[in-house]
């Protein structure tokens, strides 16, 4: 239908509308380079290691939020359910020699028991979740922020409010650990293999179609059969033993843990997705999106740390830009109609 | 202000409108002229685009192209607030009421009587509210509670209530959408009282029906569309129903049909005594299917055909009646029963039962039959959807450019048959086809038409309901009819007209 004569100026516009539907990877991505020329000291090794390993964290958070998502729905409980998870693991992974040790007579765990442990917590959480959104009709940002507050309060209780530190060695190694060269750390490398798992999820099971088809339109999906509820259980309790698994790295990464840890996680990942085209009007967002996303959103945060800005205006700054990849989201869908 | 319109004949013209929804051309230069004081009826098969040309008027839907002159002076109405301003008011078709709250605030949402509490704090005066409810609902002949809940009434009470608000809102033209779908006989005799004397008062009344009886009594002029477009305006008394009828379909029913070569032979699916939860839907509705039949289901809107096939697929509940499949007895509590025993359902409303807009043609056909395309029991085989993807665009003559081409860019004919196909993938015996040429275009009829006899032809057995009487027709072995939620009674094929299966599908009213 497109004769070659106008071909090309399709094109044109095609990358001016590739540009303005990205328009905040954009800004970041040109803001991280003026910091970058800036502040020499912006392009080092350590400040990439940084960059990689915190990236690698959220983008494992933001992955599990990104099937409620797609889902239209949303998961608030996930930083409080990574901060139990952080809790957990360092509470089970003291070393055995230290004075205030939570349990004093515990013997040395295996570290992969430790972290099947937290993941089984951490499901039957995304459970509870899943079968009150699912099942029950809450609406998942209810239900969802009651369980925030909800996990927040064991964490509080189980702990004692307690900051949890004095790490056995080869746990908080996990975090410093890496194969070859630093870039390629354990964290890092988990990451990876999450994204693509997830990936192959996404795209090559019927779960991934199912969940796709459900954010796309719900009501077609149960006509056309799909067990709605068993896939939305599904979504959610992935999500929360991939928070486990985030709050589990995140305590070695900290050499302990506290209740705080995690806290308001979720609003990153969310934004991560969002920025990186996971549409809150559902049935759409991609892995790779969502990393470019999470990692732009902590090229943001790591710009303005080197620009000086207090962290009180970076909080600020990282409000307007959620709500702004939301409303560009929005207006997307809206000039459809 | 120089673009004066002809001599004040008219309070309202409207004047090559168009206006296209992706994929279908819903009005084609489309024309209407009210004068003042006149009940004007509009009619036209379901999909003429009558409701649509109404929405544009009330400022639902924006114009692609055309004028509305509002007592001569060119008007844009971009919004329902702009078009109550100018004094036009509307009864849907689908009545939007707020359930949860009274009667009068439905009336007078948006535009409550205010006062000034201590002289400066602007408040509701709901004293006002419920004295000029009162008052309203008096004048239409309702004698209920302003402060009753909405909910509580019953359908046609509260389309009183809409038709109550119109007038309220002291409106120059009032347009009626099917205000008589759902009211009885002695309803409808106030509702007429209530128009003439709307029409002693000048106003300009558009009627929008179906029953050509009520439009010959009450209408001064009539309108008639098909596929969108204008066909001609008439005063009612040059018409008879036989001449809107014919203005109306506008073709020889003969050439609009395919030859069909099916033979329906043996019964293969049986409903006994299948009755709803909800008292007021389908109830001790007993049929059967033959193998290769096409079984026509009509009947009037809310007679309760949608909500029956939905009933038998799992999607509403019953409480009682029993379903068999082969002469074993099935239970279907839920889709996923319904697909396993060969059962397929094109549902009703494709937008908000059938497509995933966002999602991929190819997305839209495999969806309802992954289950076939595993291997290691987890991975989805992509080259064998491919092919069936490949396999339906050609037989189903599906226009696309790819199958990775999102569906909500197709035209309405074209994601039906993609929502056929999405069907065929699991080559289910029965198929239930709710209104299956809905919105689409006239030719992409005749191609569903086509694919439905084809369909027959292999011996698959079809439910087919359909509001379009010609396509009842032209098109079934059998038809069924539905009236307030049962079945009246059956037509063969060959005898059907329109006379007796209205004659079944009004029985009650």
């Amino acid at each position: 239908m497109q004769s070659p004569a106008e071909a090309k100026p399709r094109s044109l516009s095609q990358l001016g509308k590739t540009l303005s539907d990205n328009v905040i990877i954009v800004g970041i991505v040109l803001l991280t380079v003026v910091v970058g020329v800036l502040r020499n000291n912006f392009f080092s090794e350590a400040n990439f290691r940084n960059l990689i390993s915190n990236t690698a964290i959220r983008f494992i958070i933001a992955v599990g939020v990104s099937g409620c998502l797609i889902t239209k729905g949303t998961d608030l409980s996930a930083g409080r359910v990574a901060g139990l998870s952080a809790c957990i693991s360092a509470i089970l992974l003291q070393r055995s020699d230290y004075i205030n040790r939570f349990y004093k007579d515990l013997p040395d765990l295996p570290i992969i028991g430790v972290l099947a442990l937290v993941m089984v917590v951490c499901a039957v959480i995304g459970c509870v979740n899943g079968a009150v959104v699912a099942y029950l009709k809450v609406p998942p940002f209810i239900a969802t922020l009651g369980m925030q507050t909800l996990v927040y309060g064991i964490c509080l209780v189980y702990t004692g409010a307690q900051p949890i530190g004095s790490l056995r060695a080869d746990y908080a190694g996990l975090a410093t650990g890496y194969v070859g060269t630093p870039m390629a750390s354990y964290t890092a490398i988990i990451a990876v293999v999450i994204g693509l798992l997830m990936w192959f999820l996404y795209n090559k099971t019927r779960h991934g179609k199912y969940m796709y088809a459900i954010g796309g339109n719900e009501n077609a999906a149960e006509v056309a059969g799909v067990n709605v509820g068993k896939s939305k259980m599904t979504i959610y309790m992935l999500a929360a033993v991939l928070y486990g698994l985030c709050g589990f790295l995140l305590a070695a990464k900290s050499g302990g843990a506290s209740v705080n840890m995690g806290m308001s996680y979720e609003l990153e990942a969310i934004a991560g997705c969002t920025i990186g085209g996971v549409s809150v009007n559902g049935g759409v967002g991609k892995i790779s999106g969502i990393l470019v996303g999470v990692l732009v959103f902590e090229l943001l945060k790591i710009a303005l740390q080197f620009l000086g800005v207090k962290t009180e205006y970076t909080y600020i700054v990282q409000g307007v830009v959620i709500i702004t990849a939301v409303a560009l989201d929005i207006q997307k869908y809206l000039s459809k109609k | 202000m120089s673009e004066q319109g002809p001599a004040l004949v008219y309070r309202l013209e409207m004047r090559d409108v168009v206006k296209t929804f992706p994929g279908v051309k819903a009005l084609n230069h489309a024309q209407l002229k009210l004068r003042p004081g006149t009940v004007h009826a509009l009619v036209g098969e379901n999909g003429a685009g009558k409701s649509t040309l109404m929405k544009c008027m009330f400022g639902i839907y924006k114009m692609d192209a055309g004028e509305i002159y509002y007592e001569g002076r060119k008007v844009t109405i971009a919004d329902p607030l702009m078009a109550l301003n100018l004094g036009i008011a509307m009864v849907h078709q689908e009545l939007q009421p707020i359930p949860e709250r009274s009667v009068a605030e439905n009336i007078y949402v948006g535009r409550y009587p205010m006062k000034k509490l201590l002289g400066f704090i602007p408040v509701v005066d709901h004293e006002a509210m419920y004295r000029n409810t009162a008052a309203l609902l008096k004048e239409v002949s309702m004698s209920f509670d302003p402060k009753q809940k909405l909910g509580t009434l019953s359908v046609s009470q509260m389309q009183s209530v809409e038709i109550a608000k119109a007038v309220s809102a002291d409106c120059k033209v009032l347009i009626l959408d099917e205000p008589t779908s759902s009211l009885t006989s002695h309803e409808v005799e106030a509702l007429f009282r209530i128009i003439e004397s709307l029409k002693a008062k000048g106003v300009a009344i558009v009627y929008i029906s179906h029953k050509m009886d009520e439009i010959l009594r009450i209408s001064d002029e009539v309108t008639i569309m098909r596929d969108g477009q204008y066909i001609g305006t008439w005063p009612a008394g040059e018409l008879t129903i036989n001449k809107i009828i014919t203005q109306m379909v506008g073709r020889e029913l003969a050439n609009l049909y395919p030859p069909r070569h099916n033979v329906p032979s043996e019964p293969v699916f049986e409903v006994r005594d299948f009755t709803s939860i909800n008292p007021r839907s389908f109830r001790g509705v007993s049929f059967n299917l033959r193998k290769g039949e096409i079984l026509g289901v009509g009947g009037l809107v809310g007679a309760q055909r949608t909500e029956l096939m939905e009933g038998l697929f799992g999607i509403r509940a019953h409480s009682k009646g029993s379903i068999y499949h082969l002469g074993e007895e099935i239970r279907i509590t839920r889709p996923q029963d319904a697909i396993r025993k060969s059962i397929a359902l094109l549902t009703e409303d494709r937008r908000a039962t059938g497509i995933f807009g966002v999602l991929s043609v190819a997305d839209n056909v495999s969806i309802a039959s992954l289950d076939q395309y595993l291997q290691f029991r987890v991975m989805l085989n992509d080259k064998k959807i491919a092919q069936l993807v490949k396999d339906n665009v050609e037989k189903l003559s599906i226009k696309t450019p790819s199958g990775k081409t999102l569906i909500q860019s197709l035209s309405g004919g074209n994601q039906q048959k993609v929502l056929i196909s999405r069907w065929l993938a699991n080559d289910p015996q029965i198929l239930i086809l709710d209104e299956p040429t809905r919105g689409i275009d006239v030719g992409a009829k005749y191609e569903i038409y086509c694919i439905i006899a084809e369909l027959a032809a292999q011996g698959k057995s079809i439910i087919m309901i359909s509001s379009e009487m010609g396509e009842l027709i032209g098109m079934s072995d059998r038809i069924l009819v539905m009236c307030d939620g049962r079945l009246t009674g059956f037509v063969q094929g060959q005898d059907a007209t329109q006379e007796n299966i209205m004659a079944l599908a009004t029985q009650f009213s």
